[in-house]
């Protein structure tokens, strides 16, 4: 077996062998080459998309830059998200303090572009010059009458998870500060979907068939009014969950709104994911209207299933990405495919996720938390890969190996989501499993048993 | 997605909007990739480490390696002498590096960790193995940007590894090699500032040299350590050579000067080669410290001043904006004032007084508006008031040049949507040839986009 960081032994198993237990939700081993990003990076992820508010980064200016329009999560309206602020702190603030220019930055912003409101990310050294944003922001709030939100996102508290957590919180204090009298009762709030290319649009569409309406987009092409009167929907549906569960069971303690984990990546998670909708809803018409939904989407789509079937049946995929939870319904959109998966990992899986995935995947899988470049690549070549899932860092490393690529991280151009989704997923992969260039490109040529080529 | 932005200027300053500029480390990750063997090493939360990786991928479309010390809520209340210790251990069993270069972030400077006291402890504890080396550079993200980082690093590796020599007199040299520092440039660049170098029969010794390292072939393997980079040992004997180039000033100055501290070896500090006047005057250099100038290189160079003779009446009087790193604005500002246009603004986002008066030596009376520090806010803003015919500088014009619907050339750092830079120069007359034509390509599809029917012509 390949080697491994011994400290990691235990974040690998093997589906088959009678391995359970996976360890997860670690730190990273210091001195590693992991592939995983910080706190500041999953508050960022989740509210990001709010297209109204402005979004100031508070610290030194890298942690801007790295975050600035490279998410494709599309707003409708307004685009105040796709602009990077930053107060650029210098090494006098370092010594004096930040407050100053924090707080003549928001009013700059405000004055300007009189958002709806501000999210200030307290980002790795605030504090610890001291800063007190919270201070800053109430005071701020109570001058210009909108929300100025800390979020408390210094990079060394963890994980993109925690990060997730500090955003969840953000929403939280803005949810149930509007009245929300007028929502109705088949009503829903849309959470962990980022609208990547446009996806939101497409689930709303399908639910609007359905004669439910969207309240609230709180993670993607969302907009602070909604997220105000959130707390007045009949429903949370909770896509990736790592990132908004949390805040789901929040909401449910806080306002009694009930939620459903789904998915909306493969035919039959789609499916499942409206079907459940309707049937919390308990309206027949709904569920019939559902059905017809559903039958015509797939027969839309079937034929194109089924091409692509035909030239990737019986390949073979790896899946790297950032929650366990959309490794599970790749997994799943593979077999579709005829694919059978030899890898599946991820960033931030829980043990929850990881158990279910174990079980989900033939024999011989391996299942993986936290992973490297070193560990993939001898990964990918052991399990003879034909294609790899995974986000901006790992496509380069499959394209070295010879191996197809499909982005399913934010960096994606078509959607995958949706029943059309599925389509866009199937023809993107069978693009670059039976592009041209492979027959160029040597494949796999450390692909015997070995430790890794350093 | 510009719309945001409104003609009227007012005085900033505090808020930084759409920066031109980002942090030290990456620049200092960069440079330690052109060291052959090198693990670069990002001593703060593993954020940072991931954004900078990531960050470089999109620019040069390769995997990117670099270990991190994945910062805890202890660190940055304990310090992170623990977290540096383990990762030094991790990085030495698991990925057999010949060097790790440490570099800081913002958090481990604010919270004061004392890299070379934290390396000495690792020594201590036989933690580096015989044989390997750890270098580090500080990168405080709040000074300088990402070309200071990049620097540092350079000047750290002269620091560590260039041999010492007690006095002039001692100093033993090779008189056919030349040192070059190419600065935060290409992979491509690098190769191209080589050849030149290699072609007046000189023997070169680049640091850093990513080429080889960024730019590999595909194979099908992952190759943890690619060929090229700069060897330890070329970098031991840095002293022998009979000069160091410093191409660009912020870039390369430093570690010129470093070379010079330590082992008496003249320091020659350049413009980065864009363009003709600064590949001749890197030339000359060469030529002087005991180069020969090539019929070849005549010709190479022949073919360039042919190719602007063929065209300057398109680029006359154009009026071009240009945004990006200092050194690579700069050489780009004079390129374009000998190709005839008028760079009414230039801005980077480096700190530095001296891009000004050195833009205002380039231009003359016909300096507009020069700024350094700036944001692309501003010149978004510059350009609203003063509109241009060509768009000169990173990705991140893009947003601009689509709200403005101007012409635009890529050339610098990051090119995060379109792909050649990493294997085709921008720097020397070969460079400049690629650079002319393709700006020369954006300012005719412009005009014949445009054209009226009746003047849209075939022949121009
Ligand atoms: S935390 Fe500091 S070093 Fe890290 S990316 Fe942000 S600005 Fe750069």
């Amino acid at each position: 077996m390949t080697e491994l960081l011994a400290a990691r032994a235990r974040q690998v198993i093997r589906t088959g062998e009678g391995e359970t237990g996976i360890e997860c939700e670690k730190q990273s081993v210091a001195g590693s080459v992991s592939q995983r990003a910080c706190t500041f990076c999953g508050s960022r992820v989740v509210l990001y998309p709010i297209a109204d508010a402005v979004h100031l980064v508070h610290g030194p200016i890298g942690c801007a830059v790295y975050t600035w329009d490279i998410r494709g999560a599309l707003s409708s309206g307004p685009e105040l998200h796709r602009l990077s602020f930053s107060t650029d702190l210098r090494e006098r603030h370092v010594v004096f303090g930040g407050e100053q220019q924090l707080e003549a930055s928001l009013v700059e912003l405000i004055e300007r572009h009189h958002p709806k409101a501000a999210f200030v990310y307290a980002t790795c050294i605030v504090g610890v010059i001291g800063d007190d944003v919270s201070a800053i922001c109430r005071q701020v709030s109570e001058r210009y009458g909108i929300p100025v939100v800390p979020v408390q996102s210094e990079g060394f508290q963890g994980s993109k998870k925690q990060g997730y957590d500090a955003a969840c919180e953000a929403l939280m204090s803005l949810i149930g500060t509007a009245d929300a009298s007028d929502v109705g009762p088949h009503t829903v709030n849309l959470l962990g979907d980022f609208n990547l290319a446009g996806e939101i649009w497409i689930i709303t569409e399908y639910l609007k068939k359905m004669g439910v309406e969207v309240v609230a987009n709180l993670t993607g092409d969302g907009r602070v009014d909604d997220i105000r009167k959130a707390h007045g929907a009949g429903l949370n549906l909770v896509q990736c969950s790592g990132s908004t569960t949390r805040l789901a069971m929040q909401m449910q303690a806080a306002y009694g709104i009930p939620f459903k984990k789904i998915s909306y990546f493969g035919i039959d998670d789609m499916a499942a994911a409206l079907y459940a909708v309707a049937e919390h809803f308990k309206d027949p018409e709904m569920l019939q209207r559902t059905r017809e939904l559903v039958s015509a989407e797939i027969a839309e789509i079937l034929p194109v299933i089924e091409e692509c079937r035909r030239d990737l049946e019986g390949k073979r995929a790896a899946i790297y990405v950032g929650g366990a939870f959309k490794a599970i319904s790749l997994v799943k959109a593979l077999r579709l495919l005829g694919m059978k998966t030899v890898l599946a990992g991820s960033q931030t899986g829980t043990r929850d996720d990881y158990e279910y995935l174990t079980e989900l995947c033939d024999p011989g899988t391996v299942i993986v938390d936290d992973s490297n470049p070193a560990e993939l690549s001898a990964f990918l070549s052991e399990g003879k890969a034909d294609l790899f899932i995974g986000g901006v860092k790992e496509r380069p490393l499959a394209y070295k190996l010879g191996v197809a690529f499909c982005d399913h991280n934010h960096e994606r151009k078509l959607p995958l989501e949706g029943f059309i989704g599925m389509a866009n997923f199937a023809r993107e992969v069978r693009a670059s499993v039976c592009s041209p260039v492979w027959q160029f490109a040597p494949r796999h040529q450390n692909s015997e048993p070995q430790t890794l080529e350093v | 997605m510009l719309n945001h932005t409104p003609t009227e200027i007012a005085e900033r300053s505090a808020l930084r909007i759409n920066p031109a500029k980002t942090c030290q480390p990456i620049g200092a990750m960069y440079a330690a990739l052109g060291i052959h063997r090198c693990l670069p090493y990002s001593h703060g939360s593993q954020g940072c480490c991931s954004y900078h990786r990531s960050h470089l991928t999109r620019h040069f479309k390769e995997p990117v390696m670099a270990a991190t010390s994945a910062f805890t809520e202890g660190a940055s209340v304990f310090g992170g002498q623990p977290n540096l210790l383990e990762g030094l251990k991790t990085v030495f069993t698991t990925y057999s590096p010949d060097v790790v270069a440490v570099h800081t972030t913002c958090l481990s400077e604010t919270i004061g960790d004392d890299i070379p006291q934290i390396v000495g402890e690792a020594k201590r504890q036989e933690i580096i193995p015989e044989g390997k080396y750890v270098i580090h550079a500080n990168t405080p993200s709040y000074v300088g940007s990402h070309v200071v980082g990049f620097a540092n690093m350079c000047t750290s590796m002269a620091t560590y590894f260039a041999k010492e020599v007690k006095s002039p007199r001692r100093r033993t040299t090779d008189k056919h090699q030349i040192n070059i520092v190419p600065g935060f440039v290409d992979p491509s660049d690098m190769r191209e500032l080589r050849r030149l170098a290699e072609a007046t029969g000189l023997k070169v010794t680049m640091f850093p040299d990513t080429s080889g390292v960024v730019d590999t072939p595909q194979t099908g393997k992952h190759i943890f350590y690619p060929e090229g980079g700069t060897t330890v040992t070329e970098l031991q004997n840095l002293g022998r050579g009979v000069a160091t180039m410093a191409l660009g000033w912020w870039a390369s100055r430093d570690a010129a000067i470093e070379v010079e501290k330590k082992a008496y070896v003249p320091r020659e500090i350049l413009d980065l080669p864009i363009g003709i006047g600064a590949t001749d005057r890197f030339l000359k250099i060469l030529k002087f410290r005991g180069g020969e100038i090539t019929k070849e290189l005549e010709r190479e160079r022949g073919q360039l001043v042919d190719l602007i003779v063929d065209t300057q009446q398109h680029f006359h009087g154009k009026k071009v904006a240009i945004f990006g790193d200092p050194d690579h604005v700069l050489a780009l500002t004079e390129f374009c004032r000998d190709l005839g246009m008028v760079p009414v603004h230039v801005l980077t986002g480096t700190p530095g007084k001296r891009f000004g008066e050195e833009a205002n030596r380039i231009l003359g009376a016909k300096a507009g508006n020069i700024k350094f520090e700036g944001d692309l806010f501003t010149m978004h803003q510059w350009i609203k008031n003063e509109p241009v015919d060509l768009l000169l500088g990173n990705t991140y014009g893009k947003h601009i040049a689509r709200a403005q619907d101007i012409p635009f050339v890529r050339v610098g750092w990051p090119i995060l949507d379109r792909v050649g830079h990493s294997l085709m120069p921008t720097v020397g007359y070969a460079g400049a040839i690629r650079l002319a034509s393709r700006m020369l390509d954006a300012l005719l599809d412009r005009r014949d986009r445009d054209a009226p029917e009746h003047q849209f012509e075939l022949v121009l």
